[in-house]
């Protein structure tokens, strides 16, 4: 006699077949019954979050920190559409995640039953697939096919939706037996292996090149290829610029990485791109924050783009060197189509490089007051905790001190929301992270909004026994919108004060909330620091505590801003260093190289 | 320069990716002027027949952009010069027995075919490229068009080869 399952059972199952070694949730009617043998399972641990936006970021962390495709699961309706955020993030960063949740029973969809969304259609825009499972019988193969989705080509997150009746109903098709079941995608033939031609006609302009910029995105860490891509960069001698989402994915302190484009990227990053003849586009996209008015983007330079998604190619930028490929593969190839090609003549375009990184380095002004700047907190968190701990940031200035003021050795020790520019993405993002990477030292640099945004998993952490470590960066508002309304609104500072200071212009009231009381109640360790004096000391007492969650309230002071920058909407020729200071490129060194 | 373009999609038959499709065509800004879907000639392939007003660079970003939802199988761009398109009209026309014959006339013109008669009307069905529909139906307006409805554009290569070969090639593939 054939055993007979329940398509809960048949789900679990499945999980545990495919890998899937911990899921982020929280459970509700529709997905009950999945929840009964979740509970004996030993192969998969299930984390109880307090909000399901949290179980999605931390999918999210996990699978930036690890590499694997991150498990979330939610009940149906508000269950489902919690997740809605951070699976648009996922997909904007192309995060592998699995999102399963639980739908009214079959019969009532459509009815506008209890706890009834359409969660298919209202992901349909902002996943890579989404599956309503029809039958129990089809569940091996439905969880096979969405982490196959999810983990390969460019990847993004994937949802399965589960009626209540399926999971209830019996199926004779068990996943061990069928494991691994043959999946029928054929629409879905993801191209890595890159064109020989095309591989040839770059290394040739590569060789050619006279001021050549290799723009490295976040494909390349997506494709692991962080160790090519240093072999790529040494044995060329090509500068090296990494986007937000690529920090890490060569050595900060290497002499070729000239740091972060874009926005908020270093002049020597901005101006190479700039002024470059050729950029070689390593699984970047081209996004508005890294190019500027598109427009006056790098005017002068050819472009070879490689990238996994044919869609990136040519999406913003013409490409005169297309390649569909896998970084890595691509990287490999170019590799060896340059052995036989003469190394580009590029000492002339080092020279007008240095000069321009020697000039503009990453700095700040310490406060005059005596208050904390935000970058030396951000600075010394990088200095005393090591190139080995992963660092998750929330959105907005915080985050882009993170990046450009911690020094990024190895690749994966530096998650954010990057595309999306979702504020309340670090905390979870880190406890993710921390439990993918136990061993590793976690620290989630958020800001005093985005904390408030989803500290609740705190609680998780504290009770999951996943300690990470959080530095609030707290300057009293919302930072980076307040430093747009001292920029281009006369200062007027509309709904961006939030009170958490200790004197609040505002109310007056001081301290709402206070964090340090915030963190205990949360179950996790609370410390506070006010001056440039107490920050090593305040960090080492965080490193010290390795059982509970900990929380630093950094106040630092409320005026700081982000520089250098380039306005929204503006030409990254137009890069102001400070306020209303434009750097200088009118001196002898940027001659030799016909600039 | 805005032109139109025609697109044979070649989807899986399955719920729901019509949705997909049009939701993607809405969501990036791309314009559909007539979208067309049935069955084919293997049970679990539907074609899509749509016809989209764009620039040529953006025609790459959609037919890319499409071959990336899972569910689509092949997309072949159409060529007028080497395709058969075809729209379908139903046309009610205002024709008491003082015009019939005259309306008869146009219709005879046109090699359309009355499907329906009443006293003062009668219902024409046509089938034929846009430009002929339209020449058609600005021949009928004097007499009073009471309802029309169209169809969708559906168009199929000429000569012996389907796009279901594998020789023939479809627009770029993708991940």
């Amino acid at each position: 006699m054939t055993r007979e399952i329940t398509g809960a059972q048949s789900l679990v199952h499945s999980l545990e077949a495919v890998g899937a070694e911990v899921v982020f949730g929280i459970p509700g009617g529709a997905i009950l019954p999945a929840y009964d043998p979740l509970f004996d399972s030993t192969r998969v641990r299930h984390i109880l979050v307090r909000h399901e936006q949290g179980a999605g970021h931390a999918a999210e962390g996990y699978a930036q920190a690890t590499g694997r495709v991150g498990v979330c699961m939610a009940t149906s309706g508000p269950g489902a559409t919690n997740l809605v955020t951070p699976i648009a993030d996922a997909y904007m960063d192309s995060v592998p995640m699995v999102a399963i949740t639980g739908q009214v029973a079959s019969a009532a969809i459509g009815t506008d039953a209890f706890q009834e969304a359409d969660i298919c259609g209202i992901t349909l825009p902002i996943t890579k697939h989404n599956f309503l499972v029809q039958s129990a019988d089809d569940i091996p193969r439905t969880i096979a096919e969405a982490f196959h989705l999810a983990g390969t080509g460019r990847p993004g997150p994937v949802l399965v939706d589960l009626p209540k009746d399926i999971l209830q109903s019996v199926t004779r098709v068990l996943p061990h037996e069928v494991w691994p079941p043959v999946l029928n995608l054929p629409g879905y033939r993801p191209v890595t292996r890159p064109h020989a031609k095309q591989v040839r006609e770059a290394a040739k302009l590569i060789s050619a090149s006279r001021r050549p910029v290799l723009y490295v995105g976040g494909g390349v860490l997506k494709a692991r290829a962080a160790a090519q891509l240093r072999t790529l960069a040494e044995m060329t001698g090509i500068p090296v610029v990494t986007t937000l989402m690529a920090r890490g994915a060569f050595p900060d302190s290497h002499p070729q990485h000239l740091g972060m484009p874009g926005m908020h990227g270093s002049v020597a990053a901005v101006t190479a791109l700039q002024k470059a003849d050729l950029l070689i586009t390593l699984g970047a996209r081209f996004d508005d924050r890294v190019t500027g008015r598109l427009a006056s983007f790098a005017p002068k330079a050819a472009i070879i783009h490689a990238d996994i998604d044919p869609a990136e190619i040519g999406k913003n930028r013409t490409a005169d060197v297309p390649i569909v490929g896998d970084c890595r593969e691509v990287i490999n190839e170019l590799i060896s189509a340059l052995v036989a090609e003469p190394r580009p003549d590029i000492e002339a375009w080092w020279r007008a490089l240095d000069g321009w990184r020697r000039r503009y380095p990453p700095g700040y002004d310490t406060p005059a007051d005596g208050s904390l700047a935000p970058q030396h907190v951000i600075e010394r968190l990088g200095q005393i905790c090591g190139p080995e701990t992963i660092f998750a940031a929330g959105v907005g200035q915080h985050q882009m001190w993170a990046a450009q003021f911690i020094s990024y050795e190895n690749p994966y020790t530096w998650l954010n929301s990057g595309g999306a520019g979702t504020m309340g993405y670090a905390v979870p993002a880190a406890m993710g992270a921390k439990v993918g990477r136990p061993d590793a030292t976690v620290w989630a640099i958020d800001g005093d909004g985005c904390f408030q945004m989803t500290n609740q998993e705190l609680a998780t952490c504290a009770l999951e026994g996943i300690p990470i470590k959080v530095a609030i960066i707290n300057n009293g508002s919302l930072g980076m919108v307040r430093q747009w309304q001292t920029l281009f609104y006369d200062q007027r500072y509309s709904n961006t004060e939030l009170g958490t200071h200790p004197a609040s212009p505002r109310t007056g009231v001081k301290r709402v909330p206070d964090f340090v009381r915030l963190a205990e109640a949360l179950g996790g360790v609370g410390l506070r620091c006010e001056s440039a004096a107490e920050v090593d000391e305040t960090i080492e007492k965080a490193m010290a505590i390795d059982d509970a969650p900990v929380v630093v309230d950094f106040v630092v002071h409320p005026d700081a801003m982000v520089w250098p920058m380039v306005a929204a909407g503006a030409s990254n020729d137009d890069i102001r260093v400070a306020r209303d200071l434009a750097p200088d490129f009118d001196y002898s060194g940027d001659a030799e190289v016909n600039l | 320069m805005r032109t139109t373009h025609t697109l044979s999609v070649l989807v899986e038959n399955r719920p729901g990716v019509l949705a997909r499709v049009s939701g993607l065509f809405s969501r990036r800004g791309f314009n559909i002027e007539s979208l067309a879907v049935g069955p084919t000639e293997q049970a679990d392939v539907s074609r899509m027949t749509i016809v989209v007003a764009v620039d040529d660079l953006p025609l790459e970003q959609v037919t890319k952009q499409l071959n990336k939802l899972v569910n689509v199988l092949k997309i072949v761009e159409m060529d007028t010069s080497v395709s058969v398109q075809r729209e379908l009209l139903l046309v009610k026309v205002r024709a008491d027995l003082a015009v019939r014959s005259q309306v008869l006339e146009t219709v005879a013109l046109f090699r359309a075919k009355v499907v329906d008669v009443a006293q003062d009307a009668v219902t024409i069905e046509a089938t034929g490229t846009r430009d002929k529909l339209d020449a058609l139906i600005r021949m009928l307006e004097p007499f009073g068009i009471r309802e029309l409805v169209q169809s969708g554009m559906v168009a199929l290569g000429r000569g012996s080869r389907s796009i279901t070969d594998r020789s023939l090639r479809a627009v770029e593939r993708s991940a």
